[in-house]
């Protein structure tokens, strides 16, 4: 099958890629690209692992195809540090121990800077909802809700 | 995944490419790549179309055209369409909903399919560049059409007309062990003068609940006055199995809920 070009912007930086037709987002970034940070768990759009931000808006990597991204601007978690500084969520998640086996992080993380971005004073509500789309086995939710609660407060006393 | 996609500017091209064997049209990706990604051979080339007026929501008055591509995400927050915001934000959870269209939700198998519970309440049609089909003729042969879904059209119901109740074990997102909708009208005298109700859940895709609306007609919305509905309401149901619950828990509970949604 004849390879397609991808072209899109990815974390700040241009990318372009020849893929073969149908290749998904998730396996274009982890496997062409070597973004390693969604991570496929279901490939079925029920776990929220793959989720990263495509213009804007919270999607499912391995249910996007790479070819419907041409021109897009995507965000992945491995994109949110700047100087080797780690963005407030990531801060939060670690200081709140809402990260155990780490493999819905990515996801958590990508879903929870959506809410953030676009709510940034969210109640424990928002943040349930927003986050309810992604699936963790291992903290039981509540650390991970507070951690998302604790990067609001955070952001907003720097805002301030 | 040896899967190719093509790109068609008009339906009217994607149509004519969609004859070819082994096409399935791509709307959001939640149905047709998680079908792919599970291995289903039968889809080998994928093929979607561009054109705009499959993205477009028009509210005339009353009147409301939904394009087939417009996403649960945009009708959940489009402010003329407030009073289906609930059924749109039972799809999925946030990346979901950014992701699943209008058109896909009709063919959507249960458990899944909750805003195709709504639209079958709502009586809408489904427009294909062939015509315009009422949506319960369109679902009771759904998997032979082989036009591309254009867009629903519906009135809207009075303020407070329409009612709309997703279950599920997992709050706030979870998979429907049933969904409800019904456009209730009432006379002066507060007696229910027309009722469409439809159900998730309880068949293979969403079907209208005739012998509960039937039942309905010409009683008021107290607990007495709905009964002979609630005792109907499992009349001609045919639920679905899976890990969410067993045919006979949604039996079981859909009076339960049909009641709740009725003095709600």
């Amino acid at each position: 099958m004849a390879k397609v070009p991808v072209q899109f912007t990815l974390n700040g930086a241009e990318k372009a890629e020849f893929i073969d037709s149908g290749t998904t987002l998730l396996h274009a970034l982890r496997d062409k690209i070597g973004d390693t940070s969604p991570k496929g768990g279901c490939h079925q759009g029920t776990c929220g692992a793959c989720s990263v931000i495509i213009d804007g808006e919270l999607r499912l990597s391995c249910l996007t195809l790479a070819e419907t991204c041409n021109g897009a601007t995507i965000t992945t978690t491995s994109g949110l540090s700047e100087g080797g500084v780690l963005h407030p969520l990531q801060r939060a998640f670690l200081d709140a121990f809402a990260t155990q086996c780490g493999f819905c992080t990515p996801g958590m993380i990508m879903a929870a800077k959506v809410l953030l971005d676009h709510t940034p004073n969210p109640s424990r509500e928002d943040v349930v909802e927003a986050l309810s789309g992604n699936i963790c086995r291992c903290t039981g939710y509540e650390p991970i809700i507070q951690a998302v609660l604790t990067a609001a407060r955070s952001n907003s006393q720097h805002a301030a | 995944m040896a899967l190719a996609l093509q790109t068609f500017s008009t339906v009217k091209d994607a149509n004519a490419a969609l004859k070819a064997a082994g096409t399935r049209y791509l709307g959001g990706g939640t149905l047709v790549v998680r079908a792919a990604n599970e291995g289903d051979v039968s889809v080998s080339s994928l093929i979607r179309s561009t054109e705009p007026v499959l993205s477009a929501i028009t509210v005339s008055g009353s009147e409301v055209h939904i394009g087939a591509s417009v996403t649960m995400a945009a009708i959940a927050r489009h402010p003329d369409l407030a009073a289906l915001s609930g059924a749109a934000r039972a799809v999925g959870g946030p990346a979901i909903r950014n992701m699943a269209t209008v058109g896909g939700n009709l063919f959507a198998p249960a458990p899944y399919g909750d805003f195709t519970v709504a639209l079958l309440a709502l009586d809408a049609s489904v427009s294909t560049d062939g015509g315009d089909l009422p949506i319960e003729t369109f679902l009771a042969k759904r998997e032979s059409h082989h036009a591309i879904v254009t867009a629903v059209g519906f009135s809207l119901p009075v303020d407070g007309g329409f009612r709309f109740l997703k279950v599920s074990r997992v709050k706030p997102k979870g998979v429907s062990v049933l969904s409800i909708a019904a456009v209730l009208e009432q006379a002066p005298d507060g007696t229910v003068s027309s009722a469409r109700i439809a159900l998730g859940c309880m068949a293979d895709r969403s079907m209208r609940a005739k012998a509960a609306e039937k039942a309905l007609l010409g009683r008021k919305l107290t607990s007495d006055g709905i009964a002979p509905a609630l005792a109907a309401a499992s009349d001609g149901t045919s639920p679905v199995t899976d890990p969410i619950a067993s045919a006979w828990y949604r039996n079981e509970v859909l009076s339960v809920h049909l009641g709740r949604l009725l003095l709600g």
